[in-house]
C-alpha cells in the first residue's frame, strides 16, 4: 500500500474529506461574520451563540411542536434571524458611529447572556437530535465510510456560500449593499432605504449562523456551549481570510478545515492550536489577511 | 470596683456558656459545596450537588448537638486557582469546616493542599483521579463516589472477559484522561488483552471523526473512550454516524454518567456497558431519595456524584456528632471509624488512604424498547464488591498507609 509520511494514502484521503466537512462549518460561520463586518462594521461576537440558538430552536421545534428537520432548516433560521434583527434595531444600530470595540463588547455580552439563559434552562450536557431518516446511513467510498449526512453538510454549505457570494458580488441588490457601506448618505439620496438594508443584512448573517446550527444539531450534541467552543476558531478563520472579505472567508474556512484535518493525523495534540499558528504566520506576512484589501 | 466585678462575672459567664459548646468553633457547623456550576460538569455535579447537600442537612435535622448546620456554595469553574482561593477564604475567614463535591481533578488537588494545611476536611465526590488517595492523600481528605481505578476494573474487566481483547484508546489530553487510560491499559494487559494504539485528542473537542477513523483503521475490537462529558457524548454519537459500531467494533465508555446517557438518547447509547457507583432505580432506598431529589431538580434523577454528596455530607455530620467536635482531625478519625450505611453505600468503609470503599455496579444501557420512561436507562449486570473495585491498599503510594 502506498504511504505518505507513514500514513496510508487511503487513510489520508479520508482525513482530507473529514477536514473538508469541518471546513464547511467554518466557512458558513465565517461567511456570516465577514458579511456583517464588511457591511455593518460590527465584530459580531454573538455569532457562536446564534449558531447554538439555531440548533436549539430546531430541537425545540421537534420536541415541542413535532416539526421535523427539513422544516426546521427553513424555520429555525427565520426565528433566529428575527431575534437578530431585534438586537440590531434596538441595540447595535446605536453603535455604528463608534469604535469597533463597542460593537464587540456589546455582542460579547449578548453571547454570554444567551448562553447563560440556555444553560439555565437546559443544562450543559446537551440534547439528542437524530439524523433525519432520509439522510441516515452512509456510503462506502473504498477509502472510508462517508455518512450521507456529512456529505449533505458539505453540499449544503457549498450552495449557501456560493449563493451568498453571488448575491453580494454579482447582483444589483449586492451592489446597493456595497455602495451603502461606502457612502450611505449618497445611496440614500437615490431613494434606497439603507438602514433597512443594513438590518436585513444583519438578519441574513444571523440566519447563516442559525442554518449552520441546524446542520450541526444531528452531528454534535446540542448544548449551550457548542457555539463558544467554535467561535474563536471561526474568528481566526476570518482574520486569516481578511476581515470583511466574503470570498476570503469561504475559501479560508474550507482550507483551514483541511489543515486541521491533517494535523489530527500527524500530531493530534496540536489540532486545537494549528489554526492559531497559521493565523500568527499570516498576520506577520500579510497583516490584512490572505484576501484582505489592506486598508 | 463594681465595674471590675461586672467584667469578671461577664467573663465567667462567657466562659461557662463557651464551655458548653467548646468543641464547636463559632457555634455552628458549616459545610461548603465547591463545584462546577456553569461548565462541562455542571449537570453531573453542579446545582444537583448543592441540593443533595441541602437534603442531607435537612434529613439530619439541621442541627448537631444544638448547633445549627449551615451550607454555602460556590462555582470553581473547573479552575485550580479559583478553587484553592475559595477554599482558603472559606476555611480561614468564613468558618467552613468541610468542603464537599469538588469535581475536576485539578480543582480537587488544589483544595486538598489547602485543607491539609488548615487541618480541615475535604470530601471529594466528582473528581476521578486516583492520586487523591495515593501521593496526594491526606488525614482529613476523603474520596467518596468512584475513581479511575474502579472504572477501569469495572468496565475494562467486563469487556475483556466478554471477548474484547484488542483495544484502541481515544484519550482526553489532560491529567484525568491519561490517568484513566493508564488504569484501563493495566486491566486489559492483566487479563491477556493487547493495546493496539491510542490517540490523544484536545480537550474539549467537538469533532471526533478523524480520531474515530484512526481507531477504525487500527482494527482493534474495542475503542476505549478515556474522556468525559461532552467529549464522550460527541465521540459516541459520531462513532455511530461513521458506522463504526455497525462495522463490528465496540465502544467502551470508561467514564459515563447518567446525564451523558440522557443527552445521547437510548437510540444511540443502547447496549453500552459502563461502571457506576450509583443508580437511582435499584431498591426502595435509592428510589425514595431519587424521587425527592427529582422533585427539587425539575424531574432530573441524581447522578452518582450527586448521590455521593448526600452520602458524604451525612457521614460527615454523623461523625461530627459522635466526636462532639468540628475539629478536622478528630472528625476525620471518627469518619474512618464509623461504617457507612445508607442508600448510596451498603457496608461502606473508609480506609487509611481516605478511600471510601463501597460496592460499584456494572450496568448496561437499555434499548429504547426496554425503557419504561425518562431516566429508566440502566440494567445492572453485576455488583462489583468494593474490595475488588478499588485499588488495594498494598498498591497504594499514600504515606498514611502503614505497610
Amino acid at each position: 500500500m502506498m504511504t505518505i509520511f507513514g500514513i496510508p494514502t487511503q487513510a489520508l484521503f479520508g482525513q482530507l474529506l473529514l477536514g473538508l466537512i469541518n471546513g464547511a462549518f467554518y466557512a458558513m460561520l465565517s461567511l456570516g461574520l465577514a458579511l456583517i463586518f464588511g457591511l455593518l462594521n460590527i465584530i459580531n461576537f454573538s455569532h457562536g451563540a446564534l449558531y447554538m440558538m439555531g440548533a436549539f430552536v430546531a430541537w425545540l421545534f421537534l420536541n415541542l411542536l413535532g416539526v421535523g428537520y427539513w422544516w426546521s432548516l427553513l424555520l429555525a433560521p427565520i426565528v433566529v434571524a428575527a431575534f437578530g434583527i431585534l438586537i440590531e434595531r434596538t441595540m447595535l444600530s446605536r453603535l455604528y458611529k463608534l469604535d469597533h470595540l463597542y460593537g464587540l463588547l456589546l455582542t460579547f455580552g449578548l453571547a454570554l447572556i444567551i448562553e447563560g439563559a440556555f444553560r439555565q434552562l437546559y443544562g450543559i450536557s446537551g440534547m439528542p437530535y437524530a439524523v433525519p431518516p432520509e439522510l441516515a446511513g452512509g456510503w462506502n467510498l473504498g477509502f472510508m465510510y462517508l455518512p450521507i449526512y456529512r456529505g449533505w453538510v458539505v453540499v449544503a454549505s457549498l450552495i449557501l456560500c456560493l449563493g451568498s457570494w453571488l448575491l453580494i458580488e454579482k447582483t444589483k441588490l449586492g451592489a446597493y449593499l456595497r455602495a451603502g457601506t461606502e457612502n450611505a448618505t449618497l445611496v440614500q439620496a437615490f431613494g434606497i432605504n439603507v438602514p433597512m438594508m443594513v438590518t436585513l443584512t444583519y438578519g441574513f448573517g444571523v440566519a447563516l449562523a442559525a442554518i449552520a446550527g441546524v446542520l450541526a444539531a444531528p452531528i454534535y450534541s446540542v448544548n449551550p456551549l457548542m457555539g463558544s467552543n467554535l467561535i474563536i476558531v471561526v474568528f481566526a478563520v476570518v482574520v486569516i481570510g481578511g476581515m470583511g472579505s466574503i470570498l476570503g472567508a469561504i475559501i479560508t474556512g474550507f482550507m483551514l478545515g483541511l489543515v486541521e484535518g491533517l494535523t489530527k493525523v500527524f500530531y493530534p495534540e496540536a489540532a486545537s492550536t494549528v489554526i492559531f499558528v497559521v493565523m500568527s504566520i499570516v498576520l506577520m506576512i500579510k497583516p490584512a489577511g490572505l484576501f484582505g484589501k489592506g486598508n | 470596683m463594681i465595674m471590675k466585678r461586672l467584667l469578671l462575672s461577664a467573663a465567667a459567664l462567657a466562659l461557662s456558656t463557651g464551655l458548653a459548646h467548646a468543641q464547636f468553633t463559632d457555634g455552628k457547623v458549616k459545610i461548603g459545596v465547591l463545584t462546577d456550576l456553569s461548565g462541562t460538569y455542571s449537570d453531573l455535579a453542579g446545582q444537583g450537588a448543592i441540593v443533595a447537600a441541602q437534603m442531607a442537612i435537612e434529613d439530619f435535622g439541621g442541627k448537631i448537638n444544638g448547633q445549627p448546620i449551615e451550607l454555602i456554595s460556590a462555582d470553581h469553574q473547573n479552575k485550580a486557582d479559583i478553587a484553592s482561593g475559595i477554599a482558603r477564604k472559606w476555611y480561614e475567614n468564613e468558618g467552613v469546616d468541610a468542603i464537599a463535591e469538588l469535581v475536576t481533578t485539578a480543582a480537587a488537588v488544589a483544595v486538598r493542599e489547602v485543607a491539609r494545611e488548615k487541618g480541615k476536611i475535604d470530601l471529594n465526590s466528582g473528581a476521578a483521579s486516583t492520586p487523591l488517595t495515593n501521593d496526594k492523600c491526606s488525614p482529613t481528605g476523603f474520596h467518596w463516589t468512584y475513581d479511575t481505578y474502579a472504572m477501569a476494573v469495572g468496565t475494562g474487566d467486563a469487556v475483556v472477559k466478554s471477548g474484547g481483547k484488542t483495544w484502541f484508546f481515544l484519550t482526553a489530553d489532560y491529567a484525568f484522561g491519561h490517568n484513566l487510560q493508564a488504569q484501563t491499559e493495566r486491566v486489559v494487559l492483566a487479563n491477556g488483552g493487547t493495546v493496539k494504539g491510542s490517540v490523544k485528542h484536545p480537550f474539549p473537542n467537538a469533532d471526533f471523526s478523524s480520531f474515530l477513523l484512526q481507531a477504525q483503521a487500527s482494527g482493534a475490537q474495542i475503542i476505549g473512550l478515556a474522556n468525559a462529558g461532552a467529549d464522550t457524548i460527541n465521540a459516541i454519537k459520531q462513532a455511530k454516524e461513521f458506522g463504526i459500531v455497525a462495522g463490528g467494533q465496540k465502544l467502551a465508555g470508561l467514564l459515563v454518567f447518567i446525564t451523558d446517557v440522557n443527552s445521547l438518547g437510548l437510540d444511540i447509547a443502547q447496549g453500552m456497558v459502563l461502571t457506576t457507583g450509583f443508580y437511582w432505580d435499584m431498591d426502595d432506598g435509592t428510589r425514595a431519595f431519587s424521587k425527592r431529589f427529582a422533585e427539587r431538580m425539575k424531574g432530573k434523577m441524581p447522578s452518582m456524584v450527586q448521590a455521593g454528596v448526600y452520602s458524604q455530607v451525612t457521614h460527615y455530620l454523623k461523625a461530627a456528632a459522635a466526636a462532639k467536635t468540628d475539629e478536622g482531625i478528630k472528625v476525620a478519625d471518627k469518619m474512618r471509624e464509623l461504617p457507612i450505611q445508607d442508600f448510596f453505600a451498603k457496608n461502606g468503609k473508609i480506609r487509611a488512604d481516605g478511600r471510601m470503599v463501597h460496592d460499584m455496579y456494572l450496568a448496561q444501557v437499555k434499548a429504547p424498547s426496554e425503557s419504561k420512561g425518562p431516566w429508566d436507562y440502566y440494567k445492572v449486570l453485576r455488583t462489583i464488591p468494593g474490595d475488588e473495585a478499588f485499588q488495594p491498599l498494598s498498591m497504594s503510594t499514600c504515606p498514611l498507609v502503614k505497610k
